[in-house]
């Protein structure tokens, strides 16, 4: 620490080889974080997509909405369930949905992907409090009008404000655009359930939702709901469910992520370790003359450590930087769930620039540290007589 | 006689290339009092400069022992030594090795970072020892920027600066003009005279040598009384 000023005047003295350092470490920081900002963008679009205090209810082992059924009579008894909030005219919180897959050409390549259609009820709206009609309307009873999300409307076609989309062998017209702060619902269509239900043949549910009146009995709703032999449902909080959904990309992100970052690292690691292997070797009388005057091993230790130390972090800073910019691009990406698309953004996090700067720290004391022992080693006369 | 401040006694040096021994120093024998300025001549490769490492401590003997002012450098450890250096030696060498990233301010009080002054008294001592080799308008410009003269006196002001009371200075006119040399060789002689720094100076110029008050010689390991 003695040196600090030393090693940093240093680091500016050698510009380039520097400059060249900082940029490989940056970049390797910069794929680390975008990743990491990745996989958290899609689980915090997933998680968002629930709400605390609700709860989800789905056929046992079937995973999602899109593969579950539900009949009208075990809707109808668990909707009953006293564990259920009610609303001021004391209805119950909770809404029975359909959910289908369909298929639409993107904008963007023209080519097919999986759309999820939702029919929901008036009660739906209520239950997500995120929910915002942004443009156009609401759909008319008993017509064939559709609302869509802000993403599904941007990228698929058909599916913006005024456009028709055909599926269930009928045109519906999008007549809104909503938002629900961001998550998941808004790359889904939405419409009225009784005309869905009747376009698809469709006569069951894919899934209820409700609201919990005190959602600390929420075990013990899921405990009496699965426990009766009539429904053969499972329950969920519906935090959790999303949560479920973006489990296995994002495991799959992060792994993969960090594999190609530990590769990369491992090049900028050795670009580190040669500049500072040239800088102790440039060094070396001033490495003696430092030892003359009496600064220990341990000094002149830390010294090309912290150099090397003050490169990585000044890089980790760059690439940490450079990274959050990359919140303003949006992608999109299968849910392998439900094989639907769903798109969401590079979410930053404070853990990840943790762990941002500990990966560049990691970056520089590993490139740094043989460089830095050689130095300490000289003897004294030896790196003295050095020119 | 007074007493030696610095003492040899029957100091021995070799080094070792692989299994060959090559002799440097004999059975060296020398004493200086406190305050005195002594001259260091000989031939090059007559081991003048580990002569020189010897009584700082930066390299131990073979045999025999070295002592200044009482402590016996050849028995302190590595890092004892280090720090009985910084307090008690400035060391001035023929090429300055002043560092090229730190400017002249900033030289000269790398000794002091090795002590308990904040950054104040820091700052005052600094500038008394350049304002001492008459540098104190060139503390902000980098070596790069300063004459070889004026590169060796900041060196001098680095090795005055924790008030050492021996200076060792290893051929400090060597590559400078004659100019120069003369005043580096005058200002250690001020050192000498107003500071009462005990001076070794190893020097290959007798007129340089003139200044000093004990002029000793090197020739092939043994030292002589010229
Ligand atoms: N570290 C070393 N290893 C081997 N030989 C050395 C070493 N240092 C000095 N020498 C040899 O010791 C002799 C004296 O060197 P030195 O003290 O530098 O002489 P001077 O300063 O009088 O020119 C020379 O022959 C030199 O080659
Ligand atoms: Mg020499």
């Amino acid at each position: 620490m003695l040196l600090i000023h030393y090693s940093y005047k240093n680091i500016l003295a050698r510009k380039l080889t520097s400059l060249l350092t900082v940029f490989g470490i940056g970049l390797v920081v910069f794929v680390f974080c975008a990743v990491l900002m990745l996989s958290n963008g899609l689980g915090e679009t997933l998680i968002a997509t629930g709400e605390d205090g609700n709860a989800i209810v789905i056929r046992k082992a079937s995973q999602t909405e899109v593969q579950s059924i539900i009949y009208r009579d075990v809707a109808n008894a668990i909707k009953a369930d006293a564990a259920i909030e009610k609303d001021a005219d004391g209805v119950p919180i909770v809404t029975s949905e359909i959910l289908v897959l369909i298929n639409q050409n993107k904008r963007s390549n023209n080519k097919p992907s999986n759309v999820p259609v939702r029919g929901v009820t008036g009660m739906s709206i209520n239950i997500r409090p995120a929910f915002k009609l942004v443009e156009g309307r609401m759909w008319q009873p008993g017509t064939s009008e559709i609302i869509a999300g802000s993403k599904v409307a941007e990228s698929f076609q058909g599916c913006g404000l005024g456009e028709t989309v055909r599926f269930g062998m009928r045109d519906w017209t999008v007549v809104g655009l909503f938002e629900t702060g961001g998550s998941g619902f808004e790359s889904e269509l939405w419409g009225d359930i009784d005309q869905l239900m009747d376009a698809f043949g469709r006569p069951v549910f894919s899934s209820l939702t409700m609201r919990l009146a005190n959602p600390e009995e929420f075990e013990v709703f899921r405990a009496r709901l699965e426990g009766d032999p009539r429904y053969t449902v499972e329950v969920m909080r519906e935090k959790e469910y999303y949560e479920e959904q973006s489990k296995f990309t994002t495991i799959f992100i992060n792994a993969m992520g960090v594999t190609i970052s530990i590769i990369f690292s491992l090049g900028a690691i050795v670009g580190a370790m040669i500049t500072m292997y040239a800088a102790v070797a440039n060094r070396t009388t001033e490495i003696g003359t430092m030892r003359a005057l009496g600064f220990s091993r341990r000094t002149i230790l830390f010294a090309f450590l912290t150099e090397s130390l003050l490169i990585a972090l000044i890089g980790g800073a760059i690439g940490v930087l450079t990274a959050t910019f990359l919140r303003l691009v949006e992608v999109s990406t299968t849910n392998w769930n439900t094989f639907a698309e769903l798109a969401f953004s590079f979410e930053i996090s404070s853990e990840i620039v943790l762990y941002a700067f500990i990966f560049a720290i990691v970056m520089g004391i590993v490139g740094g540290f043989l460089p830095a022992v050689r130095a300490a080693r000289f003897r004294i006369v030896t790196a003295l007589r050095a020119k | 006689m007074s007493k030696s401040f610095v003492q040899l006694h029957n100091v021995n040096k070799s080094y070792w290339r692989d299994t060959l021994e090559i002799p440097v120093l004999h059975n060296i024998n020398l004493d200086v009092p406190e305050g005195e300025f002594v001259a260091l001549m000989g031939p090059s490769g007559s081991g003048k400069t580990t002569l020189l490492n010897l009584i700082a401590g930066i390299d131990r003997p073979s045999s025999g022992e070295v002592s200044v002012n009482g402590e016996s450098v050849s028995r302190l450890s590595e890092s004892a030594l280090a720090r009985w250096r910084s307090r008690n030696i400035g060391f001035v060498f023929q090429f300055y090795n002043l560092m090229p990233v730190l400017n002249a301010f900033e030289n000269v009080e790398l000794p002091l970072l090795l002590t308990k002054l904040n950054r104040r008294e820091r700052r005052r001592q600094v500038e008394t020892a350049l304002s001492i080799v008459g540098l104190a308008d060139r503390m902000k410009h980098y070596p790069n920027q300063l004459s070889g003269g004026q590169e060796q006196r900041v060196a001098i002001a680095r090795a005055v600066v924790t008030d050492p009371r021996l200076i060792l200075a290893d051929e400090p006119t060597g590559d400078l003009d004659k100019q120069s040399a003369e005043e580096v060789m005058e200002l250690l002689s001020r050192l000498n005279k107003e500071f009462n720094k005990t001076i070794i100076v190893v020097t290959h110029d007798p007129r340089a040598a003139e200044k000093a008050h004990i002029q000793r010689h090197l020739d092939k390991g043994e030292l002589n009384h010229l």
